[in-house]
């Protein structure tokens, strides 16, 4: 099997990663359009669906071990506090509590690259952990929590963005509340120079709130020691990087620590790293010799693992008469919460469209609230919202069509790095949906009658989601002719264990039925990365095929041992290899591996090197049609376009699913969702599902699907790239432009929510 | 604490169990009875994953104490299979997608489930109502108004 080691680069949630690893450098034949595949692009129903219907599916709350235990989490009530003293006496007494752990009596395990520990006296926001406690029951473990008294010296604390940046603002940490002391500064060209050369300059400032992820499964592990290994089911989007982070914390080998993820109830980004909650369940099993489980309640959830940054964003855009960009300046800041991650949102700004003198300053800050952490295409949807809103207004400044003003200033090539992209379908996706939506009826802004008004908008999307290596998958080939494809990548709902199958099934030519899929367990899987950053179908698709064309490979040399004939006399069909022309001299698998006296003959396939000198990118259009009624203030969401450049489609039915949830997601960023906070309390005032309000039924739009790429045979041999992200990205910056273009009043804060549609229209 | 002895009718199958008062139906099943297919998400009657049949209609089995639950008729998601076969509802869950990480599904086929029970074909509105307590946060809710539309359609409620 030829292989190399090679740098490769992909973008995964935040960052470019560079990889140096390695890869598959076999050349197979490039797929074609999915109309030329048997399997793969086809609208095949999930092969775990059994599980998830039938209530058999062990989601990893559901892992029940014998004499198992029950952990719960005594969490700050107060924003900024310090514990000036803490008794875990009387709960201690409580009958059938095990164990508990405080910062008193627990190992000091480094936590928050090293700002805090695993439990640390300095609490610095509502719902950081204070005391674990594992006990017979929950109920027990809960009850007995209300039995640790707790003194606080109470700190000064700040949980706004704007109001930490101010001087004399409460500290969150000595060293100031500018995450690394200073903004990350991005440019290229002379943006002074170029805002002479416009003739209309725009200036205008938004704002988006904070989200929280609230998957419906919340985050929990279920750990058990044997002997010196230690087993987790963990509901992760991470299998290696829990293992390697628990190796690290509890400073064992990795080769002694198992994560298995079988199923898991959503995650949007909330779930890639490892929980504290693991690390105290590790904790209390050793020391109560017990398996223990552990779950949040959806308060810790909302309080405690994640959310996407607000942002405040100032933008100013320059453009000439005929429509090009000239300049284009962007100033933001948002809040990491009270640790380090991101909360930038300038890179659709950076890469939207052609523009050559381009700025952008941000500011990430600490504040008293809980981290936040990836979600769903993290600061691309808030920074679309923003950039997609100045940009229409900019075209109507100019008197130009929002959709061809886009087009005006489409870019070629990457605007940041001037290279080529793998593929680029925008224009298609453009054209398309605007047929779709009816885009030539678009009426001039606010101009219809009555107290309902309708409107239309559209937004641009683009995302990386090209994936990259590593990736491997195992395949193993019974002698019955059934296979097993293993992997160390996950299901989050995605339909991963449903394309490796079809994957598998369309190379080796047998069908979904005799496949079998394991993904999510450390100790028998092959190494994938993290399910974040769109990237788990195109990483994991292309070894997936790397290794059947492999098992292909090598059931053809076989038979040509067996048969005493070349292999290039041989031909395979549905399993079967033949002598050309010679079609009854044939040998099934089966035959063949009985030959080898073998019973399972294996490959490990590998994902390709991505190519070098290319921009990888997903590219997308989405058009709204709202209506607004201008005496409530509701707007109701009728219609979305979704048109996506996203590589091949491996499998049309739960893509058309994972869309329709990305759209959803992006109308409730939109119009709905916010985490509410008490600025003179600190604390969060709606954590629960009541108050925080997530999309339900009611706000379902019509939803049209449009995917306008076939394979991209630059990037892999499946030519797959991702689509989780992308459906989110544009939803929200569509949505809020189809209601300027109702009412012709711009929202420029999210949620747009009612009250602010009415003062808005009141001036 | 005083522990009760209730009586379960759980998927045709006859309990006894001790519980306490301050005990969940959810917990039963899930814990005493090992019927995880019933999920937890909120505890607190929002989210809906906890959904099951009791007397013939659908409830947040998080706010039932177990006491209250004595002598009751339950049904919880693994009930559904009939002789290893495919309820409509779960057939038509498969072929419409309307299963995504599958968390909210059994708490949705167990809302489905009644509503079909005491109207056959009903409306649109009408499925959107039945569902309006069960919250999916991955799919786009569309799939799953259809797959349950078109099981009411065909008349197959049971
Ligand atoms: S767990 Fe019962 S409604 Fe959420
Ligand atoms: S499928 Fe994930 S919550 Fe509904």
């Amino acid at each position: 099997m030829p292989r190399k080691i090679v740098k490769s680069k992909y973008f995964f949630e935040e960052d470019f990663i560079e990889t140096i690893g390695e890869v598959s450098t076999e050349k197979v034949k490039d797929w074609g359009p999915n109309s030329q595949l048997k399997v793969v692009g086809k609208s095949l129903s999930r092969i775990d669906g059994y599980d998830k219907v039938s209530g058999t599916a062990k989601f990893s709350f559901d892992i029940s071990l014998p004499n198992m235990v029950y952990a719960k989490t005594l969490r700050c009530p107060l924003p900024h506090a310090k514990i000036k003293k803490i008794d875990i006496s009387e709960a201690k007494k409580v009958p059938g509590v095990l164990a508990v752990l405080t910062y008193e009596n627990a190992p000091k395990i480094p936590w928050y690259y090293g700002m805090s520990f695993l439990f640390d006296p300095h609490l610095r926001y509502e719902g950081d952990e204070v005391a674990c406690i594992a006990a017979e029951t929950e109920q027990i473990a809960v009850d007995a929590l209300k039995l640790i008294h707790v003194e606080y010296e109470e700190l000064p604390f700040v949980v706004d963005a704007g109001a930490a940046m101010k001087p004399g603002a409460a500290k969150v940490h000595d060293a100031g509340n500018v995450v690394r002391g200073e903004p990350q500064i991005y440019k290229r060209g002379d943006i002074e120079k170029g805002f002479k050369q416009a003739d209309v300059v725009v200036e205008d400032t938004f704002s988006t709130q904070v989200e929280i992820h609230n998957p419906t499964e919340p985050h929990c592990s279920v750990v058990n020691w044997d002997g010196s290994r230690l087993t987790i089911w963990d509901s992760t989007q991470g299998v290696f990087s829990v293992r390697d982070a628990i190796a690290g914390y509890l400073k064992m080998p990795a080769s002694k620590v198992r994560v298995i993820k079988k199923y898991m109830g959503g995650a949007f980004g909330s779930k890639l790293e490892a929980g504290k909650y693991t690390v105290m369940a590790a904790l209390l099993a050793r020391e109560t010799g017990r398996p223990v489980r552990i779950a949040l309640d959806r308060r810790a959830m909302n309080l405690a693992v994640g959310n996407r940054p607000g942002s405040v964003q100032k933008l100013k855009v320059g453009a000439k008469k005929d429509g090009t960009l000239t300049a284009m300046n962007h100033y933001s800041y948002g809040a990491a919460g009270a640790y380090p991650s991101g909360a930038g949102c300038s890179r659709p700004f950076r890469t939207l469209y052609k523009c050559f003198n381009v700025r952008s300053e941000e500011y990430t800050v600490f504040i008293n609230t809980g981290r936040g952490r990836p979600f769903r295409a993290p600061g691309h949807v808030q920074g679309t919202f923003a950039f997609e809103s100045i940009i229409d207004e900019t075209a109507e400044k100019i008197g130009m069509d929002p959709l061809a003003f886009r087009i005006k200033n489409y870019a070629e090539v990457d605007p940041a790095s001037n290279r080529p992209y793998t593929g680029k379908l925008l224009r298609q996706a453009y054209k398309r949906g605007a047929a779709a939506i009816g885009w030539q009826d678009r009426k001039p802004a606010g101009s219809g009658s009555g107290p309902v008004k309708t409107g239309l908008g559209v937004a641009t999307q683009i995302w990386w989601g090209g994936g990259g290596p590593p990736a491997y998958a195992t395949l193993k080939l019974n002698r019955d002719g059934s296979a097993h494809v293993i992997a160390g990548s996950q299901d989050l709902g995605t339909g991963t264990y449903t394309f490796i199958a079809q994957v598998a099934a369309e190379v080796l030519e047998i069908p979904m039925e005799k496949i079998q899929v394991t993904l999510g367990d450390t100790a028998v899987a092959p190494y994938c990365g993290s399910s974040g950053g769109s990237t788990t179908a195109p990483s994991v698709s292309p070894a997936v095929r790397d290794a059947a064309e492999q098992m292909k490979t090598k059931l053809i040399s076989a038979a040509a041992a067996v048969l005493e004939i070349p292999g290039n006399q041989l031909v395979y069909k549905n399993g079967i290899i033949s002598v050309k022309n010679k079609p009854d001299k044939k040998l099934t698998i089966a035959n063949i591996v009985r030959r080898m006296r073998e019973r399972v003959l294996l490959t490990t396939g590998a994902r390709n090197a991505n190519p070098s000198g290319y921009a990888i990118n997903t590219f997308g259009a989405q058009f709204a049609r709202v209506e607004v009624d201008t005496y409530t203030g509701r707007i109701s969401v009728k219609k979305i376009v979704a048109a996506h450049d996203i590589g091949r489609v491996l499998n049309r039915k739960t893509l058309e699913n994972q869309v329709h949830g990305g759209i959803l997601q992006g109308l409730g960023f939109a119009l709905i969702e916010e985490r509410v906070m008490d600025e003179f309390t600190g604390k969060m005032l709606n954590a629960n599902l009541y108050d925080y309000k997530m999309p339900a039924i009611y706000n379902v739009p019509e939803i049209e699907v449009i995917i306008v790429s076939e394979g991209d045979a630059k990037i892999s041999n499946t030519g797959v790239k991702g689509i989780g992200e992308p459906a989110m990205i544009p939803t929200p910056a569509a949505i809020a432009n189809a209601v300027y273009n109702a009412i012709g009043v711009r929202l420029k804060s999210l949620p747009i929510t009612p009250d602010k549609v009415l003062m808005a229209l009141q001036g | 604490m005083k522990t009760i002895k209730i009586q379960l009718l759980v998927n045709n199958n006859e309990y006894e169990v001790s519980v306490s008062p301050n005990e969940t139906l959810l917990d039963i099943l899930r814990e005493r009875l090992g019927l995880t297919g019933t999920k937890r998400g909120c505890e607190i009657g929002e989210c809906g994953a906890c959904t099951v049949v009791m007397n013939g209609e659908a409830v947040n089995s998080c706010l039932i104490l177990a006491p209250q639950a004595d002598g009751s008729k339950i049904m919880t998601v693994e009930g559904l299979m009939r002789n290893g076969e495919y309820h409509p509802l779960q057939q038509s869950f498969l072929n419409h997608d309307a299963v995504h990480c599958g968390f909210c599904t059994p708490g949705m086929l167990m809302s489905a489930y009644v509503l079909l029970q005491q109207k056959q074909n009903p409306t649109e509105t009408g499925i959107k109502q039945a569902i309006a307590g069960n919250l999916c946060r991955c799919t786009g809710y569309q799939q799953i108004v259809e797959a349950i539309g078109d099981v009411g359609k065909k008349g197959e409620t049971d």
